[in-house]
């Protein structure tokens, strides 16, 4: 049984200006230990995805409907207010791209760390202390008994983020989702994040949802992969059959249009125009008005999530097996 | 192909007051410490560094935005020596953009008159030609007639972008200093300002200071590019040089850590993780700047403070050790 199931998830919003369908029939599985990056651009609806399965859209305005999210057996639509803060804190950890803003400025690091561990494992101060203690070790804080006693502000931004990632694990959480957790920080602090969260996966087998606008980090750190556009997953599998054998336009086109660090100088072929304003009725495929490899059924039916090979689907009609690395995928 | 140069900046230093404290001298903050640049007219020059490493500060200090001292020559004539009414019309050839185009613009003007504006600043196209160059410029930055008519609300992040760029290139500028100019973007939009820089920079012969801490597009866009750590350069190469062999141990460690989109080439990868932060600029190390966090470092470079020097032809590094 996976650890998390989500089916046909719809977040909406209403606004002055209408109906905003931010996610729109949103599915996927992950499993116990698994990666799963979720990639797309700034208003694909990846964050929205990820507050609604911990049920952290305001409703009213926000209305959050699915056919189906469990996490390991339990159905979280059903939770009371209270069982769903416990599950929070618990079993299922977030962490955010400003530190800043989720920590309390006036309040220690330490202070934050125990509140959680003496709150919901109902430790003692003096045993919540010494886990804290740990904690910041864990992720690589040094000094850490006397940092415990310093205020955020004292932290530099790549310190603040792991001291998240420590109040995120200090439940011992099954699941960690981490919302564009390293785009704030610098490439080197950022590597020592990447690194923390690699460990952490194999050494205490935590399931993780990375949602990045970098491709670069989720081929580095994901086992799979699902591409959002327009609040729909539009392309999903294992990591190297998405890189290798893109099957939808519009991965293909994030894909031409990002500049590699180990690629000389070629042309980057923009994807044109701008994303769908999703307050508005949406064409057959939510790509097609930018879409380079749009044939002619696009306009005639809408596209079917199919399958490419085992674990590997996409919502395209296009044949993109032209520009496939075939020497990667057999 | 002759390169000709366009500005040269020698022992470029800016320094700020740092924290002031009872009874000691207060602490100054040597944001550029003696930065040498050359950008060559019609080139790109890459800057790169991570935050707080002085590379914009590097950049208003070239346009004198800042109070710098050092050297900087452009076409003939030293930036920091000019009076203020003759730095005034000199700056009219060296144009700045930012990260934050929406902010540079004002809300309460249409767009056409953002850009009559520039125009108006350096008195030109006055009377009958104003308005068909403001048609024209809008045409070189690919924004539709119509939007001249509109507000900078109603522009999208990508269009804002275009049209700060389109300020800029009103009143007929050398060089363009894009300060993290399409960090914001999404990687989408960021391909479509990058080729339109590369298609002006074609079309019109402008020189670029490419400012960024992002290395994968600095090496896309960029002809040379120099590497900045607190406040100096450490490396310094063209571009193809620089990063199929890297010498300075900074740059191969930024470059080990940026991620590659191919989950290959990522297992296969090497990488070099630095252990810690950047040190206090107020503070900075003895010697070499980056010992503290260098892998390969040893006694001595706590003493000698490396100089960049050439390596190789055109290819220079401030490290003992290369």
């Amino acid at each position: 049984m996976p650890l998390l199931t989500v089916k046909n998830l719809r977040t909406r919003f209403s606004t002055d200006r209408g109906t905003v369908r931010a996610v729109d029939g949103v599915s996927f599985e992950l499993e116990e230990g698994e990666v799963m990056g979720l990639v797309g651009e700034s208003g694909s609806g990846k964050s929205i995805t990820a507050m609604s399965i911990m049920r952290l859209i305001k409703e009213p305005p926000g209305r959050i409907e699915a056919d189906e999210i469990t996490f390991d057996g339990v159905d979280l639509l059903a939770l009371t207010p209270a069982q769903l803060r416990d599950y929070r804190a618990r079993h299922i950890s977030m962490i955010f791209q400003d530190p800043m803003r989720s920590l309390n400025p006036v309040l220690t690091i330490g202070r934050q760390l125990m509140e959680t561990l003496q709150r919901h494992l109902r430790m003692s101060a003096r045993d919540a202390r010494r886990r804290s203690i740990e904690l910041l070790e864990v992720v690589g804080i040094p000094r850490a008994e006397k940092r415990l006693d310093e205020y955020p502000h004292q932290f530099s931004g790549g310190m603040r983020q792991r001291v998240m990632i420590a109040i995120a694990l200090s439940c011992n959480p099954r699941l960690l989702i981490a919302d564009e957790a390293t785009t704030a920080l610098d490439v080197t602090i950022q590597a020592q994040i990447i690194d923390l969260i690699r460990r952490l996966r194999s050494e205490m087998g935590t399931a993780v949802i990375w949602i990045s606008h970098d491709l670069g980090l989720v081929a580095g750190l994901c086992d799979k992969v699902s591409v959002m556009y327009a609040g729909r997953i539009v392309e999903s599998g294992p990591v190297r059959e998405v890189f290798y054998r893109p099957a939808h336009g519009y991965t293909l086109g994030l894909m031409n249009c990002t500049p590699r660090v180990d690629d000389i100088g070629h042309r980057l072929r923009p994807i044109e125009g701008m994303p769908p304003n999703l307050a508005e009725p949406m064409p057959l495929c939510p790509f097609l008005p930018r879409c380079e490899m749009a044939v002619a059924a696009c306009r005639e039916s809408k596209p079917r999530l199919e399958t490419i090979a085992e674990g590997h689907v996409a919502s395209c009609h296009a044949n993109l097996s032209a520009y496939w690395r075939k020497e990667k995928v057999a | 192909m002759t390169q000709v140069v366009l500005l040269s900046a020698e022992g470029l230093t800016v320094s700020f007051p740092g924290r002031a404290r009872p009874f000691a001298k207060p602490d100054v903050v040597r944001a550029v410490d003696g930065v040498d640049i050359t950008i060559k007219r019609g080139q790109t020059l890459g800057l790169v560094g991570e935050s707080g490493c002085g590379k914009s500060t590097t950049g208003y200090a070239l346009l004198r935005l800042n109070k710098g001292t050092g050297r900087v020559m452009f076409d003939g004539v030293d930036l920091m020596l000019l009076p203020p009414e003759k730095l005034r019309s000199m700056r009219r050839r060296i144009q700045i953009i930012f990260q934050d185009a929406a902010a540079s613009l004002d809300p309460r003007m249409t767009i056409g008159d953002l850009i009559a504006e520039a125009l108006d600043l350096h008195k030109l196209h006055t009377g009958g030609s104003r308005q068909p160059r403001v048609r024209e410029l809008l045409e070189l930055v690919g924004i539709p007639q119509r939007f001249a008519e509109r507000y900078p609300h109603e522009l999208s992040g990508g269009q804002a972008q275009r049209i700060a760029i389109c300020r800029a290139l009103a009143v007929e500028p050398d060089l363009i200093i894009c300060d993290e100019a399409v960090s914001a973007l999404d990687v989408s939009i960021q391909a479509q300002i990058l080729n339109l820089l590369q298609d002006l920079q074609q079309r019109l012969g402008l020189s670029f200071l490419f400012i960024s801490h992002d290395l994968s597009v600095v090496r896309h866009i960029s002809h040379e590019v120099a590497v900045m750590y607190l406040g100096k350069i450490v490396e310094q190469a063209p571009t193809s040089l620089l990063f199929e062999n890297p010498r300075h141990p900074y740059t191969k460690a930024l470059l080990s850590a940026v991620p590659v989109p191919d989950p290959d080439v990522e297992k296969a990868r090497e990488r070099i993780v630095l252990a810690g932060d950047l040190p206090n600029p107020a503070n900075p190390p003895s010697g070499c700047r980056f010992r503290t966090r260098c892998p390969v470092a040893q006694s001595k470079c706590a003493e000698t403070l490396p100089t960049l020097h050439e390596i190789e032809q055109r290819h220079s590094a401030a490290c003992l050790f290369v």
